[in-house]
């Protein structure tokens, strides 16, 4: 029956070209604007590390000061280095790493070779293993290392290619901002996104190439960058000093069940109480702890002219939607005639019912595969856009599949008002007007 | 025309489920492209929004320091000698910040020393000698800071406002402070509580991030501390021609004078705006195209429909033109009965419209759509329909009474 009906349906587009086309058309600018932008969205709000996201948790304090107190507030996103100092040396937590952003000058181990600027990240060694890092060669530092303020560095993939030409570089010198450091780990391909644990440098951009001990990066002063909030009185001539009232430290924990989120946080506020006998803080004790996915929702990181664009794109498929509905139903009844003609002949109204259903999912289908192309088509225009995200955006497998899905359950939607209109057709009437 | 109203209102009942469609495509299409080009005006008047500096005559050269400098000041004080001697260099200047670079510093300012009183955000803009013949910018009231008035930014002590002679406001922050009166001579409060004269006041100095204007005010400050190359950039004056022979000559200069740095490439201020609106003009631009394609579905909608019609109602047409109808007046039939049916979607386009630009206000800070928006709107998308209508109506006039009959 099914072959019945879709042999009765080409004929029908044979017969109508120009409608045919309409409709396969309008479906598929809807179908392709919606699934470019629903792709970039789906790319951009994925988890970024999956089955490890829901454990790792960012920690907030209040160290701010008594002038612009409101009870309650969002405190701090980032912590003072002594915080961020004293909490990794009680390391409460089963891991944790404390870290900053910089950019540093780097020379390779050939003098010919210009010197370059690198993204880099001090951080503590639990790190490697918290984010999930994957090693090609070598592997972390210690938190000996880190004690020791030692000069060792993990580089990326991309940077041991641009500075080593590839291969185990374990072992190998690279001078950081002049000073000589020595390589631990080279790093496989790996890609953050979006860059959550530190949001200010860089969002969906790339990751950085170099890593570095937090404690050697203040032995030497080298470079930082990101967010920074000083407070207080005075002018503060070395805001990186360790005990100044500025933040600028990003901390995370990573933590097991419930029971151990909760222990956590009674530490943090016993942490913040004992601070304030003491007098170092000011507030009462405030603290957020937040882990990957209530971060990123926390921060709203999917940019807004990504969410507009889906809005536009899905207003954009409902017009073309009522378009189809419209033509559809145009078609079916300038089709009366036959309808009339093969009810007299004894099909059913399901029948009838069914060969127009039959013949929108046929629509749907090429609608589809049109939107499909057009799909492919934008996101090419996407990947040519200025925004930080435009290379991710890329059609995958699962993103192809609801392509498809959407379009023929849209087509069947569509089809089935000009069905039923259709299915209403009497036979006699039609046979008489004949 | 009224005669005509009767037969239409009656033949739009008996095909309620095509009309309404038509009527739904309209409403959807009017509050989808009222709100769309409410948001590319939107984009386009923030892409406008003048920075005061002379932007096609300004280049940015950005030095880093490969091992720490022991005296950033002194070397600052010899690339801008050097640079200001560069053949096509007008002026050189020394700034921790331009607009639409990268990073920027705010700060607040208040008119009294009381801790926890309100005070507003602005730019701060730490500057060295020849700022001001650098930048472009327009002086409109008090005067520049003398030479002997410029402090270096690392030699700043603990005590932040002690030493800092004054300050210069831009006009926006100065008629906040001081609304109806003249800023020039008044004291204030740069974030500590050491009062700070106002010499003088620009006409207009931006925000380093559009943002920054529109959520904390156009407010900015220029204060008399010269940041080193470390910290800060090298603005550079140049006429448009000489432009980028100049920036090459530059960096080679600076390259050439210290080799243990490294000279990021010169960029000019037009290109930084550009790159600072790239996101804004590609949201303009798919705002546009979507908006066409859109207009461009709805009216091949109207006309399949329209075409449909025709064609059912052939035999009526045929009658009435045996009857004695005019072409004109079959015409006009069509004509009318879609616009009858653009109003009725137009009217309900517009709440719709009424409510996105609702959701949007809540979601992304924009302001109401302006009511001049609903008139442009409805009048396009009648004009729109008509033409739409327009080839099937002729040709329903088109139809000749005696062979419709005859059929």
């Amino acid at each position: 029956m099914f072959a019945y009906y879709l042999d009765l349906a080409l004929r029908s587009f044979r017969a109508n070209p120009l409608l045919t086309g309409l409709m396969v058309l309008a479906l598929g600018l809807g179908i392709g604007a919606s699934m470019t932008t629903l792709t970039v969205y789906h790319v951009l709000s994925a988890d970024p590390l999956p089955g490890r996201s829901e454990r790792l948790y960012q920690v907030q304090l209040d160290a701010g000061s008594l002038a612009y107190y409101r009870p309650g507030a969002e405190p701090e996103e980032q912590l003072t280095r002594l915080d961020a100092q004293t909490l990794l040396a009680e390391a409460q937590a089963p891991r944790q790493a404390m870290m900053s952003g910089g950019q540093v000058i780097l020379q390779g181990p050939d003098d010919k070779q210009e010197p370059r600027s690198s993204d880099v990240r001090y951080t503590s060694a639990d790190f490697f293993a918290m984010f999930g890092l994957p090693f090609q060669y070598g592997g972390p530092w210690s938190a000996a290392d880190d004690a020791a303020h030692a000069r060792q560095v993990v580089i990326s993939r991309e940077l041991n290619e641009v500075l080593f030409g590839g291969g185990d570089s374990t072992g190998k010198t690279l001078r950081v901002q002049d000073t000589e450091m020595r390589v631990v780990g080279v790093l496989a391909a790996w890609r953050l996104t979006p860059h959550f644990y530190d949001l200010n440098t860089g969002d969906y951009g790339k990751t950085e190439g170099l890593y570095l001990p937090f404690s050697t990066s203040r032995d030497l002063e080298l470079p930082r960058s990101g967010s920074m909030n000083c407070w207080g009185k005075d002018h503060i001539v070395d805001p990186l000093a360790l005990d100044v009232p500025c933040v600028w430290i990003q901390y995370w924990v990573e933590l097991g069940d419930a029971a151990a989120v909760q222990r956590y946080r009674d530490y943090l506020n016993a942490y913040s109480e004992r601070q304030r006998s003491a007098g170092r803080f000011e507030r009462p004790p405030n603290v957020r702890l937040r882990n990957v996915p209530e971060w990123l929702a926390f921060r709203q990181v999917v940019p807004g002219d990504v969410k507009l664009q889906l809005w536009l794109a899905l207003g954009f498929l409902l017009v073309c939607l009522t378009n189809t509905v419209g033509l559809l139903l145009a078609k079916c009844l300038r089709g009366a005639p036959q309808i009339g003609v093969r009810r007299a002949l004894g099909a059913s109204r399901k029948a009838i019912f069914a060969q127009h259903l039959v013949e929108a999912l046929a629509i749907g289908l090429a609608g589809g595969l049109l939107g499909l192309l057009l799909a492919w088509l934008g996101l090419l225009g996407v990947r040519h856009n200025p925004a930080s995200y435009a290379e991710l955006a890329q059609l995958d497998l699962p993103m192809l599949a609801a392509t498809l899905a959407v379009s023929l359950l849209a087509s069947l939607a569509a089809g089935l008002l000009p069905a039923w209109r259709a299915a209403q057709v009497a036979p006699a009437l039609q046979l008489k007007s004949q | 025309m009224s005669l005509q109203l009767g037969p239409i209102f009656k033949t739009l009942r008996r095909h309620k489920i095509a009309a309404g469609l038509i009527v739904l495509e309209v409403a959807l299409s009017c509050a989808i492209v009222c709100n769309a080009v409410f948001l590319i005006g939107q984009r386009l008047t923030g892409m406008e929004q003048p920075s005061g500096f002379a932007e096609d005559e300004l280049v940015v050269l950005q030095v880093n320091a490969i091992r720490k400098d022991a005296n950033p000041d002194a070397a600052t004080r010899r690339d801008l000698a050097l640079l200001r001697a560069l053949p096509g260099v007008q002026q050189a200047a020394v700034s921790n910040q331009v607009p639409f670079g990268g990073s920027s510093n705010n700060g607040g300012v208040s008119d009294s020393p009381e801790p926890g009183r309100p005070d507003t955000n602005a730019a701060w803009y730490l500057m060295g000698e020849h700022w001001l013949q650098t930048s472009g910018l327009r002086l409109i009231a008090g005067r520049d800071f003398l030479p002997e008035e410029y402090r270096d930014l690392h030699a700043l002590s603990a005590d932040r406002n002690g030493g800092i002679p004054g300050i210069i406001v831009n006009r926006a922050l100065a008629e906040k402070l001081f609304p109806g009166a003249s800023a020039v001579g008044k004291e204030v409060y740069p974030g500590g509580d050491k009062p700070v004269k106002i010499l003088g006041v620009v006409e207009q100095l931006g925000r380093i991030r559009p943002g920054d204007a529109q959520f904390n005010g156009p407010a900015a400050v220029v204060l008399p501390l010269r940041p080193a190359y470390d910290t800060g950039i090298y603005l550079l004056r140049v006429s448009p021609a000489e432009r980028d022979a100049v920036m090459q000559r530059a960096k080679l200069a600076l390259q050439q004078v210290d080799r243990h740095r490294m000279v990021e490439a010169p960029v000019s201020l037009t290109e930084l705006r550009s790159r600072q609106y790239s996101q804004d003009r590609y949201m303009a631009w798919t705002l546009g195209i979507v908006c066409l394609v859109l207009l461009v579905v709805t009216a091949l909608g109207i006309v399949g429909l329209a075409s449909f019609w025709v064609r059912q109602r052939s035999r009526m047409i045929g009658t009435r033109r045996a009857l004695g109808a005019t072409r004109g007046q079959i015409l006009r039939y069509f004509q009318l009965e879609n616009f009858l049916l653009s109003a009725l979607g137009i009217a309900l386009g517009m709440v719709a419209a009424y409510g996105i630009n609702l959701a949007l206000m809540l979601n992304y800070q924009l302001p109401r759509l302006p009511l001049a928006y609903l008139p442009v709107g409805a009048l396009a998308l009648l004009a729109l329909g008509q033409l739409a209508v327009l080839g099937p109506a002729r040709r329903a006039a088109a139809l000749p009474p005696v062979q419709v009959l005859h059929s």
